[in-house]
């Protein structure tokens, strides 16, 4: 069922590792989470296994306010699919997580329930998770 | 030890350029040859002198296309990772094995044919795989990465929505109007309609710009790059054997690839490159170590062949090239100077991938090329150095500066 703005996911699971499964599950209790170097404090999203700061190989997960600022984005108004003539326009963005360091921890994501002529770079944000299946929540961002 | 002005392209060739599809009944392969084949004539050489392969973006198979040629032997056969961010480095690639003893006769090619598949996304008659693999790419990857959830329902699901964040920020930091991305659509069809190899021959007014249909804000139909078909190749050789050949030799003064490690797959998955060159090509430690290896600047550049899949990465290569300071590419390109032939900076004299055709990168060296002998369609008078870029792309992105 196509819904005007909403990017349908692309997946109906997350095909997680033990590296990523810690974010899926904290997404399903609708809680945005990242992976923070215990060295540097630097955050990582998608984690990785490595710090690109410090070098460090030890990482924890902690909960973020779930909320951000749009960083860039564009309006996607040309369907690419046949399933996305009813979806366009849709916006997709950049965003920057509030208690993070910005780069390095970026999401993109489809922002939703926004009028596509008036979103702009700047603009607050929260996250919001469609569970999709058992097992993968989708995140998206609405307007704060 | 640097390649400065050690080796020379000696001779290109191409087929014809097809929209999307129309090379059909031809095979790639089959292209590929001709292309081939024509740059080796071109520089008076032939399949027998050829002993080398440096490619990009998984051009061919080098096996293939060596048995298909009867190449004598094969010397020397490699590639620059990752896409179409390859296309000018790899005649640095070609040339580095030439000055290494590693091989005599280099040729460099693409051949590209989209008839079952489409690099920017759109499904042809199947789901698109863009940002679904864990290493997305305009190329697709196989299987569901572990990172691929991340990215995959983001509803970025083609270069375009990818560069279009790129544009955006653009825009924000430096005021940037789509005036000035028309600017450049305009300029270079301008270039193409002259061209007869060009593929979009037709006159661009500033009012068919801003009637055109939006693709992904801010990008319209003419910010994106013509969908073609068709092969290029370039032959490599050194300065002393180029002397012989029946071409003027255009010298590889440097060439360089690669990119700030943080720079990495950015625009192709997650935009972590740090705040001070989001909104850039990618380019400028590229820029900065191919001046160095040329040993000339900016100002020494006659004409400037950017790679231009999508028209603010233009503007954005001018700023990082230093052909006008960072954040002033809009203004720079509304004031006519990458205009030809009167312009500060002609720029995409042939049309680029705009208005010519889209081989990845490869009919930039063509016209570097031709522009060089003093035989192009578009002629910058007296020009001397030429700059061909590859990329905005995921790391390497590549630039080569050549000169008559
Ligand atoms: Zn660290």
């Amino acid at each position: 069922m196509a819904i005007k703005g909403v990017f349908p996911a692309a997946l109906d699971d997350p095909y997680a590792n033990e590296a990523t499964q810690p974010f899926w599950d904290a997404a399903l209790r609708g809680v945005l989470t990242v992976s923070r170097c215990r060295t540097c404090g630097n955050c990582l999203l998608p984690p990785a296994p490595v710090c690109f700061q410090c070098q460090g190989e030890a990482f924890e997960w902690v909960e973020l306010p779930g909320t951000g600022t749009i960083y860039s984005f564009t309006v996607v108004r040309h369907p690419l699919r046949p399933d996305l003539a009813d979806v366009v326009p849709y916006v997709s963005g950049v965003i920057e997580l509030d208690g993070t360091q910005g780069a390095g921890c970026r999401m993109i994501a489809n922002i939703i329930e926004c009028d596509p002529d008036s979103v702009r770079i700047g603009d607050k944000v929260r996250v919001v998770f469609d569970r999709v299946s058992d097992t993968y929540a989708v995140p998206r961002f609405t307007p704060l | 030890m640097s390649i400065k002005d050690r080796t020379a392209i000696v001779g290109v060739g191409a087929t014809p350029y097809y929209n999307r599809g129309q090379s059909l009944p031809q095979t790639p392969l089959q292209m590929a040859c001709t292309a081939i084949r024509a740059a080796l004539d071109d520089a008076g050489l032939s399949v027998k002198d050829l002993d080398g392969f440096a490619i990009f973006a998984s051009a061919c198979d080098p096996a293939q296309v060596a048995a298909t040629l009867g190449v004598p032997e094969v010397r020397f056969a490699a590639s620059l990772t990752s896409g179409g961010g390859g296309s000018a480095g790899s005649i640095g690639l070609a040339s580095a094995a030439i000055v290494a003893g590693m091989a005599e006769v280099v040729v460099t090619l693409m051949t590209l044919q989209q008839a079952t598949r489409r690099l920017g996304g759109s499904a042809v008659g199947g789901q698109s795989l863009y940002g679904v693999g864990g290493r997305a790419g305009p190329y697709g990857a196989g299987g569901v990465a572990p990172e691929a959830a991340f990215s995959a329902s983001s509803g970025l699901i083609s270069p375009g929505h990818s560069f279009s964040q790129l544009a955006s920020r653009h825009m924000h930091l430096y005021g940037t109007k789509r005036e000035h991305f028309a600017h450049i659509a305009i300029t270079q069809r301008n270039n193409a309609m002259r061209r007869p190899s060009a593929l979009k021959r037709s006159p661009l007014t500033m009012e068919d710009y801003f009637n055109a249909r939006m693709i992904s804000d801010p990008l319209c139909l003419f910010d994106y790059t013509l969908e073609s078909d068709g092969a290029v190749a370039a032959v490599v050789t050194s300065a002393e054997r180029a002397r012989d050949l029946r071409q003027p030799p255009v010298y590889v003064m440097a060439s360089a690839h690669g990119g700030l490690g943080r720079w990495g797959p950015a625009i192709f998955s997650y935009f972590q490159q740090p705040d001070d060159y989001f909104a850039s090509s990618g380019h400028r430690p590229v820029a900065k170590r191919l001046y160095e290896m040329a040993g000339v600047g900016p100002a020494d550049v006659d004409v400037a062949l950017l790679y231009d899949h999508f028209s603010p990465m233009v503007l954005m290569q001018l700023e990082d090239y230093g052909f006008c300071p960072i954040g002033e590419g809009g203004p720079f390109v509304a004031e006519g100077n990458i205009a030809w032939p009167d312009g500060k900076i002609p720029v995409n004299t042939h049309g680029g991938h705009l208005s010519e055709a889209y081989i990845i990168g490869m009919t930039h060296v063509r016209e570097a090329v031709e522009q060089l002998r003093g035989v192009a369609v578009n002629q910058v008078a007296g020009a001397e150095i030429a700059l061909v870029t590859g990329g905005p792309a995921s790391l390497p992105v590549s630039g080569t500066l050549l000169r008559r």
